[in-house]
């Protein structure tokens, strides 16, 4: 006998959404100068969450003042008590994660299980994790007396609207930097809130500076000479571009960018949990992850094997309302998005690949797209080499862990990976041939704010959490 | 005085092992401080550059994974072969950089010693700039620093050896492989050294060394898809800048120029600066049997 889900909402109750966001600059809400705005939607339903103030370049200009301005005392407060500061923030996380998650689901359209047992608690665990860093900067390892860059110039993505943000924010405050931080269009609130926690904090005037907005906002922070420090998570080519205009400058530069992860999974893998990490490494977030597991790369003689267990598994996931406890694949954050994935997908199906979907209903208002497999997939086709941030996995074979190797470093990204074997020491060799900032053996996407993470090659410079982070905010 | 003519040497590249001519055949005059003619140096083209990285990718599965100790074994030979061609430095040096022979002596005791430091941080840096990552949850994660591929050295302009070895030594140590153009006006020491490197078991193609214009060759270099990261130590202000931006292409990792002096000690900045670091998670069981252990 099966038994049906029965509907398990959370509850909306806990979030309360203003009608209208300013930007925050120098600890207070404001109007964009042209007084410009945009409106935040909730892309699982289309319904407009609130208005935002839009950021322009005399904006940026203002935030970047505050943020200069308050950079001298902030710097010089002893790191014990920068590392107080920091640790308030972490527990008014903690203490508002259920109204954070709520909104971060209804603003992102991720499955609230993910945020409210991923996003957030890593979200805190960052700030708890940098503010103990604080006053121990003598010890990190780059010698004694470490020095802040300055005023730190941050854009991140909407895939991991506050997770981003806390990576970014939590190392900038505890090395003694000021930031401003633009959020993506798609996703400003929970920055938003974010403004708010730091107010409740007490955390000093200026030191976060907040400024919703679209490319060009961005474009302006990252290009402004009173910024010291860039950091930048998202596409490979706005990276590039990034890299184009700090060229000739002293700003130290850091860039997370994209990944087309290779999931290697061998003969003697258990393929049960194998499945589990294959769906968990390109279906977490809705594939809508740079690190995601977009190639599986599979021995062939178990291919069978396991795409059948694989297509059993994917048709017991539940496509649907993002804030039902039981849901496990959310809405696609954006229209543009959803066109994107949906262009990728059928331009992998002309030129020749098999394209499966289990039996799947999507919700007639929202942006949504069923988890989808490719199989007959050759290292030329498209959706093999270009990164698709969305819940498409392309499925290709190997026969020797040599062949497997050379797939898998066959491309321009290099930051995620994962092994899939029962032999340690298949998995150690593998794991040292293979090109890639973070391999999981064994299991995938997890991540830790003591553990570093970041890219070979095109997928970017720097490492981002653990000791190796604090190097990107501080003069070494 | 003797009537005997001395034997003049050919300076020829370092590529791949080898001591080819320019593949341009074109060569420029090289003089002392004084505008005395020391040699006609190679004048590298674009395509001895290309050939460079050619050789140099070849060399980096060998060379990036030979053990650390071996490696330290390595770059140690190489400051015992430089020990022992000690004079000949000295004067290439000497009339280089127009120094005399006791200043001259101390830039290649300097340069040979800063072997001898780099040799002995091959099997250490790992431990610095790695370690494991106490995670919240049942995995065993460890970072570990790897070489980042094959790197393009622009030395610097006016320390022709001690200079060059600092750059050149830091870059090895760690297991990536070069290609560096020598100092446009002193080439000389570089090409020299060269021959050291040869006779000092260093695989052929870890280190390439090329003489002629910075600004012609480097931005080949820079722009090459196959090389992972530039050093932009000998460039000019106006031609740093052009070439970070043509290493924007495929995101090579770029070291600026800094005002320094060679004499000084170094730190492992120049280590790190061309290191990735991977973080390999795997799960760890639980074996949960009881609660007595000792």
């Amino acid at each position: 006998m099966v038994f049906e889900y029965a509907p398990a909402p959370e509850s909306r109750s806990v979030v309360d959404i203003a009608p209208s966001y300013g930007l925050f600059i120098d600890g207070e809400f404001a109007d964009a100068a042209d007084g410009k705005v945009f409106k935040s939607i909730s892309p699982a339903t289309e319904e407009v969450l609130a208005e935002v103030a839009q950021a322009g370049e005399a904006d940026v200009e203002r935030a970047v003042k505050a943020a200069r301005k308050a950079f001298d005392k902030w710097s010089a407060l002893p790191g014990a008590e920068r590392a107080k500061y920091l640790f308030r923030i972490a527990r008014i996380i903690q203490e508002r994660s259920r109204e954070l998650a709520v909104l971060e689901t209804l603003d992102n359209g991720k499955p609230i299980k993910e945020t409210r047992d991923a996003d957030l608690p890593l979200v805190a665990a960052h700030f708890f994790y940098y503010a103990g860093w604080a006053d121990k900067l003598d010890h990190a390892g780059y010698g004694a007396n470490p020095r802040p860059l300055g005023v730190a110039g941050q854009v991140i993505p909407w895939n991991f609207p506050l997770l981003m943000l806390a990576w970014k924010i939590a190392p900038a405050l505890a090395t003694g930097n000021t930031v401003v931080l633009k959020p993506a269009e798609t996703t400003p609130l929970s920055a938003l809130f974010f403004a708010d926690i730091c107010r409740q904090a007490g955390l000093p005037k200026g030191v976060v500076n907040i400024l919703p907005g679209y490319g060009d906002a961005g474009a302006a922070l990252v290009a402004h000479p009173d910024v010291n420090k860039v950091a930048f998570t998202g596409s490979t080519a706005v990276g590039k571009e990034i890299a184009r205009t700090v060229a000739g400058t002293r700003k130290k530069l850091t860039l997370e960018l994209g990944g087309k992860g290779a999931n290697i999974v061998f003969d003697d893998a258990p393929i049960d949990q194998a499945v589990e990490g294959i769906v968990n490494g390109i279906f977490f977030n809705q594939g809508q992850v740079c690190c995601a597991g977009s190639r599986l790369l599979v021995q062939e003689s178990i291919q069978d094997e396991l795409l059948d267990s694989l297509k059993r598994r994917l048709s017991t996931l539940r496509l649907g309302d993002p804030l039902d406890k039981n849901t496990d694949i959310g809405a696609i954050n954006s229209a543009e998005q959803l066109a994107r994935i949906t262009a990728l997908a059928e331009q992998g199906e002309a030129e020749g690949a098999e394209r499966w979907s289990p039996a799947c209903e999507l919700p007639s208002s929202g942006y949504w797209f069923a988890p989808t497999l490719f199989t007959n997939v050759t290292q030329a086709h498209t959706i093999a080499r270009d990164e698709i941030f969305g819940p498409v996995l392309s499925v290709l074979t190997f026969r020797t862990p040599d062949e497997a190797v050379a797939k898998a470093n066959n491309t321009q990204y290099g930051l995620s990976a994962g092994i899939w074997s029962d032999k340690g020491s298949r998995i150690l060799a593998v794991a040292g041939k293979l090109r890639a900032g973070v391999v999981w053996s064994n299991t995938f996407n997890k991540f830790d704010p003591t553990s570093p993470f970041g890219g070979y090659k095109e997928s970017g410079y720097g490492r981002e959490g653990g000791r190796h982070g604090l190097e990107a905010y501080l003069d070494v | 005085m003797s009537d005997r003519l001395s034997v003049f040497k050919t300076y020829k590249l370092y590529v791949g092992g080898k001591f080819p001519r320019s593949e341009s055949g074109r060569v420029y005059e090289v003089t002392d401080s004084k505008n005395n003619w020391l040699a006609n140096a190679p004048r590298s083209s674009r395509k001895d550059a290309r050939d460079a990285v050619v050789a140099a990718r070849k060399a980096f599965g060998g060379w990036s994974g030979a053990t650390a100790y071996n490696r330290g074994q390595i770059l140690y030979r190489v400051a015992e072969m430089l020990e022992g061609r000690r004079e000949q430095f000295v004067r290439e040096v000497a009339e280089a950089e127009g120094l005399s022979k006791s200043k001259a002596a101390a830039q290649v005791d300097a340069a040979v010693d800063r072997w001898v430091w780099y040799a002995g941080w091959t099997d250490k840096i790992a431990q610095l700039a790695g370690g494991a990552n106490p995670v919240a949850g049942p995995y065993f994660n460890l970072s570990t620093p790897e070489p980042t591929g094959v790197v393009a050295v622009l030395a610097p302009q006016e320390s022709s050896f001690l200079g060059l070895v600092s750059v050149v030594a830091p870059a090895i140590a760690t297991g990536n492989t070069t290609v560096v153009v020598a100092s446009e006006r002193h080439p000389l020491p570089a090409l020299s050294l060269g021959e050291v490197l040869a006779t000092s078991d260093l695989p052929g193609g870890v280190v390439n060394i090329l003489s002629g214009s910075a600004r012609e060759i480097a931005p080949t270099l820079a722009a090459h898809q196959d090389v992972n990261a530039i050093d932009l130590a000998g460039a000019d202000e106006e031609l740093a800048k052009e070439l970070e931006i043509a290493a924007a292409d495929n995101l090579k990792r770029v070291l600026r120029p800094q005002p320094t002096d060679w004499t000084d000690p170094q730190g492992t900045d120049r280590l790190t600066a061309f290191l990735e670091t991977k973080t390999v998670w795997h799960t760890t069981g639980s074996l949960g049997a009881s609660g007595s252990a000792y």
